[in-house]
Parts: structure tokens; sequence; C-alpha cells
């Protein structure tokens, strides 16, 4: 069966979806990032949930025209619905292991994948935990920016979000 | 142990009337005391006592700005109209905030000799933070699932804003006497206003009645315990009760400032509400 015949399988989308960036950290993808919630795929019809970071986050439009825009070029979709849901609430574990190593060489650091009361951030650039917090909030509402008080880099860092 | 209904769609909540009208109400409240504090937050922006500052309430009124979209958006799914009209076309008469989110920054203007005081500016957030803490707690066990799902998700939020804030409150109540004494007498004049923060309004009754959040006097004692506890802590004096305004925002009733401050955030969106961001 040719390409353009066979029917939309949510593999594909996801596959697709691996390839929608964060726009503000564009090493990661929405998949990695642990952003994208469910995909449903019914005849010609996708809809795709998407898990919210921050909620004021300007970037939320931009990623929703970028879903749709990614998912509208598969052979067979008529219509593709892009939501923000709450439930589950995102929290930072769902940040896979690969987005983590990415986000570092970014110089962002992601927090520990289980809830901690201390809040211990290792340097991205020299692995030393001699850091310090310059502001809680940083360039973006997800991140905070830091200091390496060891190879004196300033480094930022997702905000732990645990429910 | 009362069992209340639990509604977890916005269909399902607009088959019942009397329960939109309670749950709309509230809707309201929430969402314009987010929008409208954090719009005063907003002109802030370039004026904080240091650039670190500026970043971080900057971030911060953007979050609460964003929390105050997601509550327009569930008045959008009841078929109250879309969010950015609901947020910049009212009249001030249609808002529900309380007076203590509208009251200006100080003296001036933002585009023109502002003399806006940063001790009000901590001392507001701070106080309005903590009950908002306390509401956002109470509203986790909504009747209304999808209310209960947004405020668990804000809650991830506003932590951060409580751990500034405190920071700021600890920092200015035991730095200089001029330090203490200005947030003092700031403080004093939060007070004033605040227990506004603890009312429904006029439908408070049913709102608590179909368990769309805890009751005004549970929110309150739970409020006063931790508060008083926290003054102690910061080394601050224990102001008393809480007053409220003359005017009541709950009402739509509202001073000259929220008038204002609705006019220059939506002069651009009034020219044009039909435009495609």
């Amino acid at each position: 069966m040719p390409y353009e015949m066979s029917a939309v399988t949510e593999e594909k989308c996801w596959e697709l979806l691996e390839e929608v960036k964060d726009p503000e950290m564009p090493v990661v993808s929405m998949v990695e990032m642990g952003m994208i919630h469910q995909v449903k795929v019914s005849d010609d019809m996708v809809t795709v949930e998407v898990l919210p970071t921050f909620v004021g986050c300007p970037a939320l439009d931009m990623m929703k025209n970028d879903i749709s825009n990614k998912l509208k070029g598969l052979a067979g979709v008529k219509e593709i619905n892009v939501s923000f849901v709450y439930q589950p609430p995102w929290t930072s574990d769902r940040i896979s292991n690969e987005g983590r190593e990415k986000l570092k060489t970014l110089g962002i650091v992601t927090p520990p994948p289980q809830q901690d009361d201390t809040w211990q951030v290792a340097c991205p650039y020299c692995d030393s935990p001699y850091t310090h917090v310059e502001n809680l909030f940083g360039p973006a509402a997800c991140r905070s920016i830091l200091y390496c008080r060891h190879c004196k880099n300033p480094f930022e860092a997702l905000k732990p979000i645990y429910e | 142990m009362v069992q209340f209904l639990q509604v977890d769609s916005a269909q399902k909540a607009q088959e019942n009337p009397e329960y939109k009208a309670a749950l709309t109400e509230l809707l309201f409240q929430l969402a314009d005391d987010d929008f409208i504090l954090a719009y005063r937050g907003s002109e802030w922006l370039g004026l904080a006592p240091h650039i670190e500052e500026d970043v971080a309430f900057s971030s911060m009124s953007q979050d609460m700005m964003g929390h105050a979209v997601m509550h327009y958006e569930l008045l959008d799914e009841l078929g109250l109209g879309k969010a950015d009209d609901l947020a910049q076309l009212r009249k001030p008469e249609e808002f529900r905030n309380v007076i203590l989110a509208e009251r200006k920054n100080g003296s001036g203007e933002y585009n023109d000799a502002p003399k806006y005081d940063w001790a009000y500016a901590i001392a507001r957030h701070f106080v309005y933070g903590s009950i908002k803490q306390v509401k956002l707690e109470a509203l986790r066990e909504s009747s209304y699932q999808k209310l209960s799902f947004v405020s668990r998700k804000m809650l991830t939020e506003h932590r951060y804003h409580m751990m500034h804030w405190q920071v700021w409150m600890k920092q200015l109540a035991n730095s200089t006497d001029d330090a203490k004494q200005k947030l003092e007498a700031a403080l004093e004049k939060v007070w004033v206003d605040a227990g506004e923060l603890f009312s429904y309004g006029k439908q408070a009754a049913t709102i608590v009645g179909f368990g769309i959040v805890a009751s005004e006097e549970s929110l309150r004692e739970k409020w006063y315990a931790s508060m008083q506890q926290k003054f102690t802590e910061i080394g601050l004096n224990w102001p008393g009760d809480l007053g409220i305004p003359a005017e009541s925002g709950r009402d739509g009733q509202h001073t000259p400032d929220l008038a204002n401050a609705l006019q220059t955030l939506s002069e651009v969106y009034v020219l044009d509400p039909q435009a495609s961001w």
C-alpha cells in the first residue's frame, strides 16, 4: 500500500510530534518534555492533549500551532484538535532522560526525577555542587537563574514542579 | 459528612441553572482578582528596586495573568463569552474583584511621574498571596472538577510566589528602622481592605452550598492561624482583625482606580476586538 493511502496511526503522530520543539528551548521536543499527554486518532480526526508546564507561558499558543502544522502534513487527516488539559498536571518527573541530557547542553539543569525537600543543583558545566540561586525567576516562567561559584559561570535551572 | 454532587463537565454545570449561576459568580471573582492585581504588578515593570526584582515581579505577574486566563476560559466554556472579551470589554461595574486588587501602586501614573510604594507592593502581594493560598487549597476539593484541576496546577506555581514575598517580608521587617516603619504603614493600608478577599459576595450561600468552595469562615480561620504564626516568625506585631473597604467590589462597586486601569489595559484591544493576534 503506498504511503499516501495508509491510514493515520497514533504511532505515526507520536513520531511527528518528536519533531515539534519547545519554542523557548529548541533542543528538546515537547514529547521529551513530557508535555504530550495523549494522542487519539479516529477516522480522519486527530486529537492531541497537551499539559502546560506553566500556564501563563506565552509560548503555549505557538506550541499549539506548531503541533497542528506538523500533523497537517499527514495524509488522510482532515481535522486536528489540540487542547491543553490540566489533569494529570505536568510535573518535573515527566521530562525524559534524553530531554534532561539535551537541556544540560544548553546550560539548563533539570530538577531531580524524584521530589526532594532541598533543591540541590549541580553546575551543568563543571558538575560542582558549589552553586547558588541568583533569582528564582528567570527569563521564562519555567526557569530560575543560578551561578556556579566553582567555575564562575551563570546557568539556568527548570523550577521543580511537583504536586 | 455531606456529599456534594460532582460536576465533571461544562455541559453538566449548564444543566443546573442555579449551579451555573453560583459557579459563574465565583469564577468572575477569582479571575478578576488575579487579573487586576497582575495588571498592577505589570505596572512595576522597569521600576522595581533592582533588575533581578524586575525579572521576578514580571514573571509572577505573568503567572497570575495566566491564572486569570484559566478562569476566564472556564467561563468561556460555560457560554459567558470569549476570554479576551471578558477581560477587556466589560464595564467596571461588571468586575467582581476586591478593592485591594485595584488600588493604585502609589501616586502618579506609570508613564507620568510614578511615585510607587514598594513596601505596599510587598505587603499587598504577601497578604493577597497568603489568602489565595488557602483559597486554592480549598478549591482542590471543588465540586466543579475542572476548577479543582486548574487550582492544583496554580498551587504548583503559586508556591514560588509565596517563597519570594516571604523573603521580602523578612528582609524589610529586619533591616533598617525606616524599612520596618514603611512596611508596617503598608500593612496597615492593606489590612483595611484585605477582609473582602474572604467574601464570595451575595451568592455565598449557594456557592458554598453546592460545594464549589469551602465556607468563608473556614478559610478565614485557617488563614488567621497560619498568618499569626508567620508574623511571629518574621518579627512583626499582629495588626488585629482585617477590615472591609467602603465599596463592595464583589457587588460591582469600585473606586475610580479600576476604571482607570481598565481604560489603560484595554486601550489597544478595544480599537478592534475582531483583530487576530
